[in-house]
């Protein structure tokens, strides 16, 4: 290049070395860059493996918990000819009709008349040994609907034990292939509708989600009474009326730090305080709201905030101008459009509580408990801590229950979260 | 009466009220230049308010103190004299009483709650009976007053107002409460732990073997050492390990290189992985990483390899936590001069260049902060070590060995049915006061270091 750049500037010749511009095309220069692209390559893929490796561990997670928990939904039933004649119950179809009618088929010996049809039918795969504990309540509710069943034989398809279940969905123990391979076609399968309906069960077979899943559903009720309006009155105080001086600083200060403290560390306070001295029942759904409505008003109180800031000031100062009281611009003006941010909040904070085990470890819901709970001070448990306890049992009947579990938990998440996503999509208003 | 009943009837008060009062201040005359300060709903809502407010205030209160007051009259009553003293078997006796009394159990297993269940009844009803009596006579005597009140120029509107402020006042002190319950729940029962176990001993001692206590000296099995350093180990080191490398580059790829359509896609993707429950990650652990990790550990040769280690555990927190490290690092990045970018990049430095002498450096105090607000939730996390890490505390550096920490271990101590007054319960509140003060420490510490950090930019 011999023209300088500046015109009028005299160009130096001699006295310095030529200032030479950067040959592009030199060897070493094209090496250099390709290497600095190569570089360039290597840290896009090595943030796009990041991404593909955080999303496959999910996708991971969630197949494995299809594989096992599949099975979970299915039951494996025998057919079972029976003969109720036989057994002399001594039950007319007239008493059937009553109120007293599980009581008397209770005490007229149907489970010993379904145990000896069992050992006559299959001696040689164990007898009443193949048939899960609660299959005669099958034929009870069976004959309940139709009480003619009593004065004739019939075949009726019963749930089997749970290590012949195990078996015959390929996992089982060799003593238990055996007999399945020895039933072949007199096995059938289908929906284990028991599963949605039981409790609690010492036997994978009948152990269903119904209690935990009512435990929670009662839990997030008091929950929902307790951290839903003292979150969003303290929200719109902080935002709206709260003079700026060092109280409020401190008020702030205290959320944002509830906001961070550990669960189990609620579950701790909840057994001090519900328990320890107020002597609430142990276990009961009510404390276990009381616990997690003290984790979940800080999260509502945080989104409220948020929703509420996020209403233009304009509006208030409309609101005001026209003659509104500081109470009814929040009520009549604010509050309606922060409602979507504020139900979206709520929602996640809910989904949140829902998925939390540990502090319902601490106040004692981890006791067995056969039944659904009747009310908010009955014994009961939730479903995140029927997972965590059927995950404990040995017997390899729970594998596929607490999958199964699982999948139910992860749906209720999955649409308490899309919910949220719809409301914030749909009722969003951008200034 | 049944607390449903109750409620239903002072709603009820509630709306008589507000019709009633509605009412009269409709057929208030007003003369030709007088103006009213309230609409007449504005005195329907005071009288309204009057009558539920205190009511309500009275019963909720009433609720909670109310059991331990039946149990004090019970304990008053000359049958309860043959209770035993103290510990467990007393409360058990107490609550068996308590079920056959409300009606939920029947027969006993000990004579004496039996006996004691008569009591507990009538406690319940005589109690039951004041509560009623009390919240109703509140509706009755605030309605009444606040009906009193209503005259042309009383302005219900500001009355009114002022009650709302009470009101929204009173429900963010609730959040004071709580942080007052938790740290003096927590100061206290572990107070009465110090008492029986030195601080030194339990802050400096590395044994930990709280099922062979020694009544002389507890403090020797209650050393929590190696249960920090459990986990320090697996929520500091190996969770963070798993989580900054891939939280940070997923972050960089998402706000660098992504187009906002992948980014829309794949960001609550991310997302979802923050919502899955912890218990399900903890199962998730303990039967699909946890075997697997142990044959990798064989296969290495180690020999210790455990089928409840650190790693196992370590590994799924860490994935729990990605969508965590990763929001906050995009927050950070993003929060970097779009001009520092620009500049970078119109020398000719490419992205890559870009984001890791220019970016990365700039938004490091927003990453850094990020990460130590990880690190809290993951030493606080629970459920996937009480499932996934071993019980028995050992101090070592071998990730495939097994290890405990802080939250198992309140966990497992408050899982056995011991007395509440045990140095082994007791040691569950201290550790929780532990965990508290160092999530608290840590949380305060990067919020200082984010903040300080936007300050420095905007």
């Amino acid at each position: 290049m011999s023209k300088s750049l500046v015109p009028h500037a005299p160009v130096s010749t001699a006295e310095v070395e030529p200032h030479r511009p950067t040959d592009w095309r030199s060897i070493a220069m094209e090496r250099r860059i390709r290497r600095r692209y190569a570089a360039e390559r290597r840290f896009r893929l090595l943030g796009l493996g990041a991404v593909v490796v955080s999303a496959g561990f999910l996708a991971f997670l969630l197949v494995v918990m299809i594989a096992q928990g599949h099975l979970g939904f299915v039951e494996t039933r025998v057919a079972l000819p029976l003969d109720l004649r036989q057994a002399r119950l001594g039950l007319t179809a007239e008493r059937l009709r009553g109120p007293g009618a599980d009581l008397a088929l209770a005490g007229a010996g149907l489970e010993r008349a379904v145990d000896a049809a069992a050992n006559r039918a299959y001696p040689m795969q164990g007898g009443a040994a193949l048939l899960s504990d609660g299959a005669w309540l099958r034929v009870r509710d069976r004959i309940k609907r139709d009480p003619h069943l009593l004065s004739r034989p019939f075949m009726l398809t019963l749930p089997v034990a749970s290590a012949i279940d195990v078996a015959a969905k390929g996992n089982g123990t060799p003593a238990a292939e055996r007999s399945v391979a020895a039933l072949g076609p007199r096995l059938s399968r289908g929906i284990a509708w028991s599963f949605f309906s039981g409790a609690d069960s010492t036997d994978a077979t009948r152990a269903g989600i119904w209690g935990g899943l009512k435990g929670s559903l009662l839990t997030m009720l008091v929950t929902l009474a307790l951290a839903f309006p003292i979150g969003v009155l303290s929200a719109i105080y902080l935002e709206e009326y709260a003079p700026r001086n060092r109280a409020t600083d401190f008020l702030e200060v205290s959320i944002n730090n509830l906001a961070a403290v550990p669960s189990i560390v609620f579950g701790l306070l909840g057994l001090a305080v519900f328990i320890g001295t107020l002597h609430l029942p142990r276990s009961a759904p009510i404390v276990g709201g009381l616990t997690l409505a003290l984790m979940t008003m800080p999260v509502i109180v945080i989104a409220s905030r948020n929703a509420i800031r996020a209403v233009a000031p304009s509006i208030r100062d409309a609101a005001l101008a026209v003659g509104a009281s500081p109470i009814q611009v929040v009520s009549h003006h604010v509050l309606p459009l922060a409602a979507p941010g504020i139900l979206t909040g709520t929602i996640i904070g809910m989904a949140r509580a829902l998925g939390e085990t540990a502090p319902l470890l601490m106040i004692g819901m981890r006791a067995f408990i056969a039944a659904p709970p009747g009310s908010l001070t009955d014994p009961a448990t939730a479903l995140p801590v029927q997972i965590f306890l059927w995950s404990d049992q040995v017997s390899r009947g729970f594998v596929e229950k607490t999958s199964a579990a699982i999948l139910v938990l992860l749906v209720f998440l999955l649409a308490m979260n899309g919910v949220a996503i719809l409301l914030r999509n749909r009722f969003e208003t951008r200034w | 009466m049944s607390s449903l009943t109750l409620l239903f009837l002072i709603a009820a008060l509630g709306l008589v009220a507000w019709v009633v009062a509605r009412a009269r201040a409709r057929r208030f005359r007003r003369s030709a230049r007088q103006r009213f300060s309230s609409l007449p709903q504005h005195h329907g809502w005071y009288v309204a308010l009057c009558t539920v407010v205190p009511a309500l205030t009275f019963l909720l209160i009433w609720y909670l103190v109310s059991p331990a007051l039946v149990t004090d009259a019970v304990l008053a009553s000359p049958r309860a004299a043959t209770l035993p003293t103290a510990g467990f078997e007393r409360a058990a006796i107490l609550s068996e009483a308590r079920e056959i009394a409300a009606g939920r159990a029947f027969g006993a297993f000990t004579p004496l709650a039996d006996g004691l269940a008569p009591a507990y009844a009538a406690a319940q009803t005589r109690f039951d009976a004041i509560g009623t009596t009390v919240a109703l006579l509140l509706a009755f005597a605030g309605g009444a007053w606040s009906f009193l009140r209503v005259r042309p120029g009383f302005s219900a509107r500001t009355h009114n107002e002022r009650l709302v402020m009470a009101l929204l006042l009173a429900a963010s002190l609730v959040a004071i409460a709580i942080s007052a319950g938790i740290v003096l729940s927590l100061l206290v029962e572990s107070a009465r732990f110090f008492r029986m176990v030195p601080i030194g001993d339990f802050l400096l001692g590395t044994r930990w073997n709280p099922s062979v206590i020694d009544p002389d000296d507890p403090g020797a099995a209650l050393g929590a050492v190696p249960l920090f350093w459990g986990t320090f180990f697996i929520g500091a080191v190996i969770a963070m390990a798993v989580a900054v490398p891939l939280g940070l580059m997923s972050a960089i790829y998402l706000t660098q290189y992504a187009t906002p359509r992948t980014r829309r896609w794949i960001k609550p993707l991310l997302e979802v992985l923050a919502g899955v429950p912890t218990v399900v990650y903890g199962y998730f652990a303990a039967l699909t990483v946890a075997p697997a990790v142990r044959q990798a550990g064989a296969a290495l040769g180690i020999a210790s390899a455990s089928s409840e280690s650190a790693l196992a555990a370590g590994l799924v927190m860490g994935i729990m936590i990605i969508p965590f490290v990763s929001s906050m690092a995009d927050d950070s990045l993003a929060a970097v001069p779009a001009a520092m970018r620009d500049g970078s990049l119109a020398m000719g430095a490419t992205s890559a260049e870009t984001i890791k002498r220019v970016l990365v450096p700039a938004a490091l105090p927003g990453v850094i902060g990020g990460v130590l607000l990880a690190v809290s939730r993951a030493v606080g996390e629970t459920m996937i070590v009480v499932m996934a890490a071993s019980g028995v505390a050992t101090l070592t550096l071998n990730p495939f060995a097994s290890t405990t920490t802080v939250t198992k271990q309140i966990v497992d101590l408050l899982t056995g049915e011991a007395a509440f007054t045990s140095a082994k319960t007791l040691a569950a509140f201290a550790l929780g006061l532990t965990l508290f003060v160092v999530t608290l420490l840590l949380n305060i510490v990067a919020l200082m270091v984010v903040r300080r950090y936007r300050e420095a930019y905007e």
